[in-house]
Formats: C-alpha cells, structure tokens, sequence
C-alpha cells in the first residue's frame, strides 16, 4: 500500500491533489458528481474585498492542449464568501480549505485576509498577487520582487494561518519574487499561475476574448510549470504548491520531483469535471509503476 | 449532468452546413428540453455545447451547424465512432408556463431545442405555433417534422424563397393569440422577438463556454436577477430578467 499523504506547513493532506482556484467554485457544485471529500484540500474562488462582475464576455478562447481566460476574478465578495459559500462547501467538504485571496491595493489583501483568518475551516490563505486579467490589479504585485514583499508582509501581519503567495509566470526571474515572498514571511508559495496569452478570430480579425488578452492555461503549459517549480525549489526553502496544466498521475510525480510538496489541478477540471478524482484513483498504480511508495519522498527529489 | 460514453447512429447533412447526429446512450441526466450536450473532439482542447433536439430512453438527437473546426470535424463523424459527452447540462425551458396556445420561434440553428419543447407541450395538451426563421431555402430544416408533431408551422426566409419572406417577427401577424412563448436563435433576432412579444416568455442564450457545468464563470451575463452563468443557470432567462 502506497502512501499518498503530504504536508503542507503542518497540514496533512490525504493526498497531494487540489483542484485550483478558479476552476472549481466554490466545490460544492462538484459535490453532486462525486464524494469531493477524497480531494486533498480544495482552493477556492479568488476573493476580493468588493463583489465583482469581472470582464465583459466572451471570456473564453480556446488554444491547443489548452485555453485562455479573462473572467476578471468574478466572486461575490469577502462578506458573502464568508456568510454563504463557505458555509455551503463546509456542508459537503469537511477538511481544511485554501482560501484564494485577491485585491487591487496592499490594503485590500490586507482587509480580505484578516476577514478570512476568522473561517475555521480555511487552513491556507494563498495570495493571488498574479492574476493577468485585471487592469492595475495583481499583475503589478506578482511582477515586481518589492511589491510582493510588501504584500506579503500586509498579510502575514494580520493572520495566524500560514499564507501562500501565488506568482505569476508572466516575470523575468521567478525565483527573485520568491524569494521576496519569502523574506517577508511566506510560508509557503504557489505557482504558476496562467500565461499572458491572446487568440484572434481569423473570421472577424478581432481577438477572440472581449478584453483582448488573458490568462493561458491548460496542459500546453505544464513543462513551464516544471521548469519554474524547479527553479523556485532551488532558491526558497518553504514549501511549494505546484500547478500549470497538470492532468494526469504522472504529471503529479513530475512536479513534485521539480518540487512541489502538494499540487493543484485546474484547467483540466474545465474539460473533465472528474479530472480530481480520476488522479487520485490513478496515482498509486502511477506510483507503483516507479516504484514510489511514499509521496513525500520524491518532492524535488530530481535536484 | 451525467458524462458518459456515447456511440454515434448516424450523422447526416440535413440542409446547407447543418446535420443532424444521432448518439445512443444515457439520457437520464436530461431533465427538460432546451437543455445542452457538451462533447469533447479528439484534438481538441474544450468541448463544444450543442443543444439537444429530441431524446428518448437512450437516444439523443443532435441538429448543429458547422461553424468552425470544431464542428467540421463533428460533421466528419461516422457511424459507430465513440464520444465523451456530458449530458443534461443547462436549466431548459420550463413546460409548466406555456399555457393553452404557445408561440415557439426558432431561428437558424436556434430551431432544434425547440422541437423537443414541441413535442413536451404537446404531450401536455398544448397547441402550439411554430414560427422558424432562415436565411434562404437551402438553410431550411425541420418544418415537415414540426408539423407531424401536430404544430401550426410558419416558415419565413429573408430572400422569400420559402414561406413568408422576412424575419421571423413579420410572421407574427399570422400566428393567433398566444399567451407565452420560447425562443432560440441568433441576438439580433433576440431583440426583435423582445420588441414584438406581448406576452412573458423564455430565451434560450449562447455564450461561449469553458467548462459548461458551472465551474469557470467563463460565460456569465448579467441579468435583473443577478449574475447568472449561461451554462449553469441558463442558457433559457425569462424575458423579464434580460438586461440587452
């Protein structure tokens, strides 16, 4: 018997599997397909302090193994989060959740993450400082080493849980921003986030998506994801969520041999509403197979 | 929503760019008509949402145009090839509305959902009209088959070359009176059909979708009720809550 169980700043996961914010809701709509308690924590809806609409449609282009997304952090606010979707995922899911914080000013991630701390049931805060899709929103936090040092020190200043900071992709040198994050406490660090990217409808010869560029995700992406989850290992010493176009077992054990202690799932929820579930059955016969008989043993373990 | 594996009866061009694809398999997720399949394609990322014409215990009837690769390599399909589909998908038409003598009004490619909503109405003891709206003669599909359901069946063409030449709006004055209606079809026609009704009725929207069961927000519009996801929470909005 194969052990799938990790940790993650003193968590234990049944297994490494986590289906990413933004691609599953608030959980509790997947709830009716399968029992989601065999998910080893869920990450939420990113949150902001407002409700918002998000960008105007179409919002969806699709790419070659993958696609791109410009929903603009629709959610219905810190307020209602907290009064209803919590509440309503706590009714299905009964282990600890990642709460996915956003905001448009040092403040705002501040003012979302001292509402959140109070939620019992969330275990992780991760810090989204890299959503591409919102005019001078996360990007300019997530691109720049100083403004996610200071994020992270606004959040850490007004929580006990242990907060992850989501980076963008879309920088120059990854491990400098976590390593930023890191001084300024993080205690631990999500990524990638999605690739800046674009489509153009050769029909109509405008872009595909209403606010023109956004978020490019999906299996296409995975081997950046590996190359960043490797460099980022290399310069941080706090533990890593791994995601970028992971859809299968051995994907999983790819990234956390780059070195990832837990890994999210997202895009390919969009495709297969069961993509989770199938994983987590597939992973111990994909562990067997390279003879993995604990999980937590190969995390970098290709450094 | 049910995701299972379907097996394609047959495919076949039913008029210019438009075929008709029979797929057996489960149909119990498919709680009303105007609900939607969501059908993933070898070699391609994101499924494609096709509305469901007909069903029955273990067959779904399928009418879609080809617009893009995705539903040309649709149209490519043969007999007996498998199919990863997800069944049930959408809120549909609510049935209970429709009263004694309801006006259906489908244009183009908008006319499928509305033949199983024809057949449920006239289970029910309804009378309904049907208007269908196309662009030309070579486009026209489906009115002989309206008809054998027991329905009035209006047909318009914007050249005239069948039935009442014009939009669907100008065969209004020749359907009587109807108390409720439902309609799919492109958004201009949308806003004329609002324009001309007298009555509440339902629209059935097209967005374009990710994942189409709700998890993405990719396809959300906002309505007098509040945000709502086209693919969770519609595609069908009443006429009250539509914000153009």
């Amino acid at each position: 018997m194969v052990n799938t169980k990790v940790t993650l700043s003193g968590l234990t996961l049944d297994n490494p599997i986590i289906p990413a914010s933004g691609t599953f809701g608030f959980g509790y709509e997947f709830a009716d397909l399968y029992d989601i308690n065999i998910l080893g924590s869920i990450s939420c809806k990113g949150t902001t302090k407002e409700p918002r609409f998000g960008n105007p449609t179409p919002r969806i282009a699709e790419c070659t193994n993958g696609l791109i997304n410009s929903v603009g952090l629709q959610n219905p606010g810190i307020d209602k989060v907290i009064g209803e979707e919590l509440p309503k995922l706590a009714e299905h899911y009964k282990k600890p959740v990642i709460a996915n914080i956003s905001g448009f000013s040092v403040d705002e991630y501040a003012y979302t993450c001292e509402k959140i701390d109070s939620q019992e049931q969330v275990g992780i805060i991760e810090v989204n400082i890299s959503c591409p899709n919102v005019h001078n929103g996360g990007m300019s936090f997530g691109t720049n080493a100083n403004s996610a040092f200071e994020v992270t020190k606004a959040v850490k200043a007004v929580t006990t849980k242990p907060v992850y900071i989501k980076l963008s992709p879309n920088v120059t040198d990854i491990a400098e921003i976590a390593k930023a994050c890191e001084a300024a406490g993080a205690d631990g660090i999500s990524l990638i986030n999605t690739l800046m990217g674009m489509r153009i409808d050769l029909k109509t010869r405008k872009p595909v998506i209403a606010n023109k560029m956004g978020g490019f995700s999906g299996s296409a992406i995975f081997p950046v994801a590996v190359r960043m989850v490797y460099q980022v290992y290399e310069a941080v010493k706090i533990p890593i969520i791994g995601m970028g176009g992971v859809s299968s077992a051995r994907d999983v054990i790819e990234i956390m041999l780059a070195g990832a202690s837990a890994v999210q799932v997202g895009a390919a929820n969009l495709v297969d509403p069961y993509a989770c579930k199938n994983i987590i059955e597939e992973l111990p016969t994909v562990m067997e197979k390279f003879g993995i008989n604990s999980l937590e043993e190969i995390i970098g373990g290709s450094h | 929503m049910y995701q299972g594996i379907y097996s394609v009866v047959s495919n076949i061009k039913i008029a210019k760019d438009v075929y008709k694809m029979i797929l057996s398999g489960d149909t119990h997720a498919i709680t009303a008509p105007g609900q939607f399949v969501n059908i993933k394609l070898d070699g391609y990322y994101l499924r494609r949402p096709i509305s469901i014409c007909d069903y029955d215990e273990n067959s779904i009837t399928l009418i879609y145009k080809v617009v893009g690769q995705g539903t040309e390599l649709m149209s490519k399909l043969e007999a007996y090839e498998k199919l990863d589909v997800l069944v049930g998908l959408g809120n549909g038409f609510d049935v209970s509305k429709s009263g004694d003598s309801p006006l259906l009004i489908g244009g183009g490619v908008g006319v499928p959902p509305m033949y199983n909503l024809c057949k449920k109405l006239i289970a029910n003891g309804a009378k309904p009209s049907v208007i269908l709206g196309f662009n030309t003669a070579d486009e026209v599909f489906y009115s002989e088959e309206f008809k054998k359901l027991g329905a009035k069946v209006f047909v318009t063409t914007i050249d005239g070359s069948v039935g009442t030449k014009g939009f669907v709006t100008d065969a209004f004055e020749l359907v009587g009176d109807y108390k409720y209606f439902y309609t799919c079809g492109p958004l201009p026609m949308f806003k004329a059909v609002y324009n001309a009704t007298v009555t509440s009725g339902e629209f059935s929207f097209e967005e374009r979708m990710g994942c189409g069961f709700g998890a993405c927000m990719g396809c959300t519009c906002k309505t007098k009720y509040g945000n709502k996801r086209i693919c969770k929470d519609g595609p069908v909005l009443v006429k009250e809550e539509i914000i153009w």
